[in-house]
């Protein structure tokens, strides 16, 4: 008998549709990176220039070695900005409607998360954020998300808060228990 | 012999039942991240890294370089089974391991991937048991200049010898070392780059941007496309390693090529990518029957993994023997030694001798005991990959966040990792490398440190960069590789006209 006698096949319930249409090009998101890059290298250079490019008596100035990484910065922006604006082969789809969708499918909840840890703190926002994310997104059955996630934040809350001493921000839960 | 004696008080070290547990829980813990689709060794040391930072330093860099040599495993267990190449340097993998696999030698496939690349990493912690001491005793008599020459050296071969287009690498290193030096001026106190934010006064933590960089943008990209899998499942018996390995001796030019060429691109910059390309095609261009690459020969495992671990365990030597690391994961794990309060570099041979060779040691013992648990293991590991995607996405979200915070205890920081991890995904999405990023963070500061040193040493004069034979021929060579395919181009072009033309031939 052949070892590969046994298949392992994993579905995709919610996989992005192939012709989903784009939501712009690389070679835009390319000329708006090289925009913003440009921006933060004159920003810094000039904030550089403030501190000081010059030599004083102990040497070179606080702002002389960062300055020039602003002008290495920028003029690489430049370089890549006209490149980009020259090229004349079609750009490929950096990302599709399907596929951003997806996307925001984890970064709202990762910023959701991010937020709630300031007022609920990290264990109860992480017990949100698991069940949540598994029921609502990966459409997988209640009892299931919510014992996936009590079991892993409980095993955060040992190895962190108990076994390794971390401290972690609490909120009005952990405040209730007293720690 | 000394290096003998110190590798074997190395050893001493480790063998305590709390380290051995550490061992056996990173090589697992890696081989975990090394199977799930989108995630690999860099990311998986920067995920796991905050479960190091109350440990001391030997115990935290033997699980984290453990999990390291897991990942590498881990990797080979898609490209064979799956066809899906965990990181670019399994892609050679790919090339008939996967042909293999569907002609049911998938347990072969296997063996032969996890046992050349256990003599991959082997030949190169070798290298680094006899070459890192010495090259280490040598650098004792470098000063700021030569210093700052092998930074330069490090930054122009990834600008040289890198596959991207050189303005991306470019601006990648640059924006690392400008974001490395946001904060309080280390030689004067003058605050920079921080517009008036209290929270940018103690600067971005190198590890925030690394957790965002690799771990939050690998999930969005991982997010964006089609998580389903169709693959073989493979068992491996004790016949088929044994009738493996008892074919080794007949490949053994194959093996030995590849970890030389490994070894020499995991010291240079070149990376394990590029490694395991030139593994493959060299074992191709010398085979007899090069028509068969590509449709499941297993010199054809052998080559890539064996060059790929040669490459990734190699670039941990300029990292203990210079504090300059190889590769991104190198300088991941460089950025945990400065967490644990060691300075990577020269001095850490003298100053925590426990440490280093500890640390060399667990490269011997973590590479045996991972082979034994990836031989061992992989229908189990093979079979993590049926969890969902959407199980196993939010756990890495809040390790990711506990590792964040933990750097810094500072709220700041997990919104930077979120912002990083945005940066991540764009970079990667445009082509813009994330290696020099992650290198130019841990290195800017010292950088800066040996340039401004080095300037005052000579009142400005950028010509002690060339005041001795030693530096002057490192910064020569630094210069050489910046242009290198200019330099390559203009050869080429030479060569064209020297040619005769068919007209006049």
């Amino acid at each position: 008998m052949s070892n590969t006698d046994l298949e392992i096949i994993v579905d995709d319930p919610t996989a992005p549709e192939p012709d989903s249409p784009a939501v712009c090009s690389t070679r835009t998101v390319e000329i708006v990176v090289s925009l913003l890059l440009l921006a933060l290298a004159v920003t810094l250079g000039i904030d550089n220039y403030a501190t000081g490019i010059s030599w004083d008596d102990t040497g070179p100035q606080p702002g002389y070695f960062p300055f020039y990484l602003s002008v290495i910065l920028g003029l690489a922006s430049l370089f890549g900005l006209i490149t980009t604006l020259l090229a004349r082969a079609p750009s490929d789809t950096f990302v599709t409607r399907a596929q951003l969708r997806r996307v925001l499918l984890v970064f709202l909840p990762t910023a959701a998360f991010c937020l709630a840890m300031q007022v609920l703190g990290l264990y109860v926002a992480s017990f949100l954020l698991i069940s949540g994310f598994m029921r609502f997104v990966g459409k997988i059955a209640w009892w299931k998300s919510l014992l996936t996630a009590f079991v892993f934040t409980a095993i955060m809350f040992v190895t962190f808060d108990i076994a390794f001493d971390v401290i972690m921000p609490k909120g009005p839960l952990e405040a209730a228990f007293g720690r | 012999m000394e290096a003998f004696g110190l590798l074997l008080h190395g050893f001493a070290v480790l063998m305590t039942w709390k380290i051995m547990a550490l061992m056996v829980i990173g090589l697992v813990l890696g081989i975990f991240v090394g199977v799930l689709p989108g995630l690999g060794g860099p990311n998986g040391v920067a995920i796991l890294l905050p479960l190091t930072f109350t440990m001391d330093p030997t115990s935290a860099i033997v699980m984290l370089s453990c999990i390291y040599w897991g990942a590498l495993f881990g990797g080979a267990i898609t490209s064979i089974l799956f066809n899906i190449p965990g990181e670019a340097w399994s892609v050679a993998t790919t090339f008939d391991g996967y042909p293999m696999a569907q002609q049911g030698r998938a347990a072969e496939a296997l063996t032969a991937a996890f046992t050349s690349s256990f003599i991959g990493s082997l030949v190169a912690v070798l290298l680094i048991t006899f070459l890192a001491p010495m090259i280490s005793s040598f650098a004792l008599k470098f000063g700021p200049p030569e210093f700052f020459a092998v930074y330069l050296l490090t930054f122009c071969s990834f600008v040289g010898l890198g596959r991207e287009a050189k303005h991306k690498t470019v601006i990648s290193m640059a924006l690392g070392l400008l974001i490395a030096g946001i904060g309080m001026d280390t030689v004067s106190g003058t605050l920079r780059m921080t517009f008036g934010s209290n929270e940018l006064l103690r600067g971005i933590n190198f590890l925030v941007a690394v957790i965002g960089l690799f771990g939050i943008s690998e999930i969005l990209l991982t997010m964006e496309e089609r998580l389903a899998l169709r693959g073989h499942a493979a068992k491996i018996s004790l016949r088929t390693v044994i009738n493996v390995w008892k074919d080794l001796p007949k490949y053994w030019m194959t093996l030995l090529r590849s970890s030389v060429i490994g070894c020499w691109l995991g010291i240079t910059p070149g990376g394990a990518i590029a490694a395991s390309f030139m593994g493959y095609n060299l074992a191709k261009r010398f085979s007899k029957d090069p028509e068969s690459f590509g449709k499941g020969r297993i010199e054809g495992v052998f080559a890539p993994e064996t060059a790929a671990h040669a490459s990734g365990t190699a670039a941990l030597l300029p990292m203990l023997a210079l504090g300059i690391p190889g590769s991104g994961t190198a300088a991941i794990l460089l950025g945990g030694l400065m967490v644990w309060g060691l300075n990577p570099g020269p001095l850490l041979f003298v100053e925590h001798k426990d440490f280093v060779w500890g640390l060399i040691a667990s490269m011997y013992l973590g590479n045996v005991v991972g082979l034994v648990i990836v031989l061992t293991t992989v229908p189990i590991f093979a079979s993590i990959l049926r969890v969902p995607f959407a199980a196993v996405a939010p756990m890495i979200v809040v390790s990711c966040a506990i590792g964040a915070y933990a750097i810094q205890n500072a709220m700041f920081d997990i919104w930077l990792m979120l912002g990083f991890g945005v940066v991540g995904y764009i970079f990667k999405k445009i082509g813009i490398p994330l290696a020099p990023f992650t290198l130019a963070l841990v290195l800017g500061n010292r950088a800066e440190d040996a340039f401004r040193l080095s300037m005052i040493g000579s009142g400005g004069s950028v010509g002690v960069f060339w005041s001795n034979g030693l530096v002057g021929t490192i910064t020569t060579i630094a210069i050489t590789l910046l242009f290198w395919p200019l330099i390559d181009r203009a050869f080429a072009g030479i060569g064209r006209l020297m040619r005769p033309t068919p007209a006049s031939a």
